[in-house]
């Protein structure tokens, strides 16, 4: 890492000044990824949460200032606002719902595709890493667009059933939950599949072989073995998933009807059409810590895990 | 050619049970050939193994003696042949309903689960009732001396815990035969010595059948009652431990087991009670107290162990012997402190490996570098070598 810093342009200068200003390499290599993080989600978020903290007023900016003529002018109707109105409770629960199903979709589908390609021969199995990659290749908006094709009254599935005559009136698939639900399945299903992937490619063989010699039959031997060992493989898969599939916007919005009434929209539909900044960062911080708070408790239970495993 | 077996081999009242005709084998193995695509792993072998033998299977690495062993615990689908296991074929009977156990080379501990919960895992699987099966593993992790550790998981053990783990595991369902992929392969010297004895007492106590794989010779021949030599595939020679080691059929059995300076050489007499083989590295002919009914003039190979020979300074007192002689030079001495190690080129241009069991306390060994040396030894101490 300190011979990557080093082949920068300029930068054996750049060391040297830091560095007889007390900087040591090792900090300025650790202050990269800080200094990212800091510019572009600590400011953000601050700047977000300063908004949630405000009134919307019809100005430029639409909110009260934060620091106004009479101190620090804190208000948090925004906030009260969430939970008098159904809606908001409504929509983070459909979000949640949404999501919970859809990791369970792209789990179940997920689980034997990352086993069989971590099983496959290994000329194989790049071959079929490759495959689970390449739709990263092409726009996701393409993407999503590509299964409205496929979905409409008059698109792929429905001519192809009536050509059949298998159905003679065209299925509404279009703008339903069940649309949604592909759309997010499919996008999401490669993020479910590598960590499971790298997991599974990992476990050794042999443990398999001990349960059968031990009298396990191979069905069960999975279940005991292969499972457990793979849950952190299944826990960073589900992660990987739920998280953005809570905040999703483009995929309902396109795919989903009037009623999948998604966190994510809500959000756009504060700011662009209701023009309430201080509402949509207050849904927006509201999410934040729905999502961050349990996956800061699960981290903690999981490096305490590590700790006393080591 | 036949060697004639030596009465030193034939002691009774001990444990032999191959030795009697009317012994059933407990396992038989017969005409097994494994191939890997045009790969022979293994090739057309035979055995017979008896109740309550520790029979080890030693080899180099890709000998096939792990393939043969991974066709016992049913891992491996034998390409031609067919093994018995007290007289049921195994050909169509998977892993997990083989009366065998397996101890695996990497251990293979769950790592998910406790010591206990490992040992017990077996059992369970057989549906056998709680209580009985806490008994049992408590009674394995004692055997084993791991009965404190039993809470612990795989990961907060030594090597030479989880191999006594992975014994009791697979001891713990009490298995017709139990198959070990080198047990002691990843344990340091002492550990592995402290080891073997373990092995041997709990397969002394519990009396089942062991297969123990090992390309560790000293390992074979502390263990083993019998052992098979497995090269490329086949097993050249089965024999104890003894017979294995003082009577090798060919060269690589002499040359794998131990050590051994080889002469090429054409019989010149063959009688039932001696032979004689001209040697061109030898200064005279080479004497061997048993026949080998072989035709006069047959090339033939002789191996003569390093410690079997005895080195004198020269000029010694008295006329060379008939026999078994030959005169070279010390070109190398290594002091091993029981033992020293001579390096001696003969006259012909060999060099030759003697070791001599130091009597007695001297600060230098009375045979020195450059010294010059007779090269003899008796009758009884070298071995013709049928390939």
């Amino acid at each position: 890492m300190l011979a990557a810093v080093h082949r920068l342009p300029g930068a054996p200068l750049l060391s040297s000044i830091l560095g007889r200003l007390g900087f040591s390499q090792r900090a300025i290599v650790v202050a990269v990824p800080y200094l990212w993080l800091i510019a572009f989600f600590a400011v953000p978020f601050v700047i977000v949460l300063k908004i949630s903290f405000a009134e919307s007023i019809i100005a430029r900016p639409p909110f009260t200032p934060l620091f106004g003529e009479h101190g620090i002018d804190l208000r948090t109707k925004s906030y009260s606002y969430l939970f008098h109105d159904a809606l908001y409770l409504r929509a983070y629960i459909h979000s949640g719902k949404v999501a919970l199903i859809s990791t369970l979709l792209c789990l179940l589908l997920g689980y034997p595709m990352a086993y069989g390609m971590a099983r496959a021969r290994s000329t194989l199995r790049t071959a079929l890493l490759m495959l689970v990659i390449l739709p990263f290749w092409t726009s996701f908006l393409i993407r999503v667009y590509a299964w409205i094709g496929i979905l409409k009254n008059n698109g792929v599935i429905n001519n192809i059933l009536i050509w059949l005559g298998i159905i003679h009136e065209p299925i509404g698939m279009m703008n339903t939950d069940f649309a949604v639900y592909i759309g997010i399945v499919y996008n999401y299903l490669p993020f479910m599949i590598l960590p499971l992937y790298a997991n599974l490619e990992k476990m050794d063989v042999s443990l398999l072989e001990a349960a059968f010699d031990l009298g396990c039959r191979p069905l069960k031997a999975f279940f005991v073995i292969t499972v457990p060992l793979s849950l952190p493989g299944i826990i960073a898969g589900c992660m990987l998933v739920f998280i953005p599939a809570v905040g999703e916007y483009v995929i309902p919005e396109l795919l989903g009807g009037p009623n999948s009434l998604m966190i994510g929209r809500v959000l756009v539909n504060e700011f662009f059409e209701n023009h309430d900044w201080p509402v949509a960062s207050a849904v927006a911080i509201a999410v934040l810590l729905l999502l961050v708070v349990p996956l800061m408790i699960f981290q903690h239970y999981q490096n305490k895990q590590a700790g006393s495993a080591a | 050619m036949e060697i004639q077996k030596s009465p030193l081999l034939q002691t009774e009242n001990k444990f032999q049970p191959w030795v009697r005709p009317t012994e059933k084998p407990y396992i038989r193995i017969e005409g097994i050939t494994k191939k890997f695509g045009d790969f022979v792993a293994v090739r057309n072998v035979s055995l017979n193994i008896y109740r309550g033998e520790l029979f080890a299977l030693l080899g180099g690495s890709g000998c096939g003696k792990t393939t043969l062993l991974r066709m016992l615990a049913g891992f491996e689908k034998p390409t031609e042949g067919r093994i018995f296991i007290d007289d049921v074929n195994m050909a169509e009977i998977p892993p997990y309903e083989r009366p065998t156990n397996m101890m695996f080379q990497s251990y293979a501990l769950f790592p998910h689960m406790t010591v206990e919960d490992n040992v017990a895992f077996g059992l369970k699987q057989d549906k056998v009732p709680p209580k009985q099966i806490r008994e049992r593993v408590a009674e394995m992790l004692s055997l084993v001396k791991m009965t404190p550790l039993a809470k612990r998981k795989p990961h907060q053990l030594s090597g030479g815990q989880r191999q006594r783990v992975a014994l009791a595991r697979s001891l713990a369902k009490l298995p017709k035969l139990l198959l070990l992929d080198e047990p002691l392969g990843a344990l340091d010297k002492k550990l592995r010595e402290a080891t073997q004895f373990e092995i041997m007492n709990i397969q002394d106590r519990l009396g089942i059948t062991f297969i123990v794989v090992t390309h560790d010779q000293e390992e074979a021949m502390t263990l083993a009652t019998r052992i098979g030599v497995m090269d490329q595939g086949q097993i050249v020679q089965t024999g104890t431990p003894a017979e294995i080691y003082e009577f090798p059929h060919n060269k690589f059995v002499a040359d794998f087991i131990g050590s051994a300076n080889m002469f090429e050489g054409r019989i010149v007499e063959d009688e039932p009670d001696h032979v004689t083989i001209a040697a061109p590295d030898m200064a005279k002919k080479i004497y061997i107290d048993h026949g080998i009914s072989s035709a006069p003039g047959a090339q033939v190979w002789t191996a003569i162990r390093p410690e079997k020979i005895r080195l004198t300074k020269l000029p010694g007192n008295g006329s060379p012997p008939e026999y078994n002689y030959a005169e070279g030079v010390v070109k190398g001495v290594a002091y091993m402190g029981n033992l020293s190690i001579y390096l001696v080129k003969l006259d012909s241009g060999k060099e030759i490996r003697v070791t001599m069991t130091n009597e007695t306390r001297a600060a230098e060994s009375p045979i020195q570098w450059e010294d010059r040396v007779a090269v003899t030894w008796r009758s009884n101490s070298a071995v013709p070598l049928l390939s």
